[in-house]
């Protein structure tokens, strides 16, 4: 394997979805290949990050005031009857 | 290397009874629909608007939107799905309202094939993340994300944050499942460099700018043929 191929197998490889045979050449590669063992590493890595960051959680209060936003303005909604919105 | 591990969203057949009953007129049961979801609703909105004013304008309309169209939700895809695909619509609106100069839409940035290869090869400190505070952390994330394409950064957040699968995203998103890899891949590659700045291993103060150093010593040589 060479190091464009490991290229565009690495989304597969990172997602598990890689068949068995391409798998071990890609680790095969990665073996002794430091560069892209360091992009598959730190491509991980930063998708670890961005998962476990809880960049944007919605604060409890706010989440509160929304979700009865919501459901007053379903209920507004009915009242009026079907309609496309 | 393990496989990075998908958060899973709650059981289907559950949903399932939460919309036929919502479909009936069971408010209780619709609410408890935006219960579920509303947290994943709001990340994915101020993932794609970068604004939290916005996002917040994004849930209220996306689960509107789903109420009034809930009798035309077909029931042969997930409703999260479905609900994921009205709040990224709303989402790209608001973006597009917000920068009328640009047109955004999820086919804007195909650019050339390497535009997202890698350059920076450098390794990074062993746990990164720990070299930050929480808040400087977050203004980190937030900053690198915030210069992907929308695109791009729309396909990382549902796959890569939200956990959707490939298909799924593919559906939400009404792309194709290749076009999902291949935008995934890029956003990946270029998050990755991105963060690499902050993240680089400086432990002997040489190794982790050698790159830098290279790229400085070309524009100095560059000034110099002038």
């Amino acid at each position: 394997m060479k190091c464009a191929e490991f290229l565009t197998e690495l989304t597969n490889y990172l997602d598990g979805v890689l068949d068995e045979k391409t798998k071990v050449e890609l680790e095969n590669h990665l073996s002794w290949c430091h560069n892209c063992y360091v992009v598959c590493d730190t491509t991980k890595k930063t998708i670890e990050i961005y998962r476990d960051s809880q960049l944007y959680e919605l604060p409890d209060d706010l989440r509160s005031r929304l979700r009865s936003a919501i459901m007053t303005k379903c209920q507004q909604q009915k009242k009026r009857g079907p309609q496309n919105v | 290397m393990e496989a990075i591990q998908n958060k899973v969203v709650g059981p289907v057949s559950e949903e399932l009874t939460l919309v036929q009953a919502a479909k009936r007129g069971d408010d209780s049961a619709f609410e408890e629909l935006v219960r579920r979801y509303d947290r994943n609703v709001f990340r994915i909105a101020q993932h794609i608007t970068q604004n939290r004013e916005d996002a917040e304008d994004v849930v209220q309309e996306a689960f509107l939107k789903a109420y009034g169209n809930l009798a035309q939700f077909q029931e042969q895809s997930k409703f999260y799905t479905w609900l994921v695909r009205i709040a990224v619509n709303e989402a790209l609106m608001k973006l597009r309202r917000r920068k009328p100069e640009r047109t955004v839409s999820l086919d804007e940035d195909i650019k050339t094939e390497d535009d997202s290869l890698p350059r920076e090869i450098a390794d990074w400190s062993p746990n990164p993340e720990q070299q930050y505070t929480q808040a400087e952390l977050r203004e980190i994330l937030s900053k690198t994300i915030q210069g992907l394409p929308p695109g791009f950064r729309t396909v990382f957040v549902l796959r890569d944050v939200e956990g959707l699968s490939t298909e799924e995203t593919a559906a939400a998103l009404e792309l194709s499942v290749p076009a999902v890899k291949s935008r995934l891949l890029r956003a990946r590659l270029q998050l990755r460099e991105r963060l690499g700045r902050y993240f680089q291993r400086r432990d002997d103060g040489k190794s982790g700018d050698k790159h830098v150093d290279d790229k400085t010593k070309d524009v100095s040589s560059g000034d110099g043929n002038q």
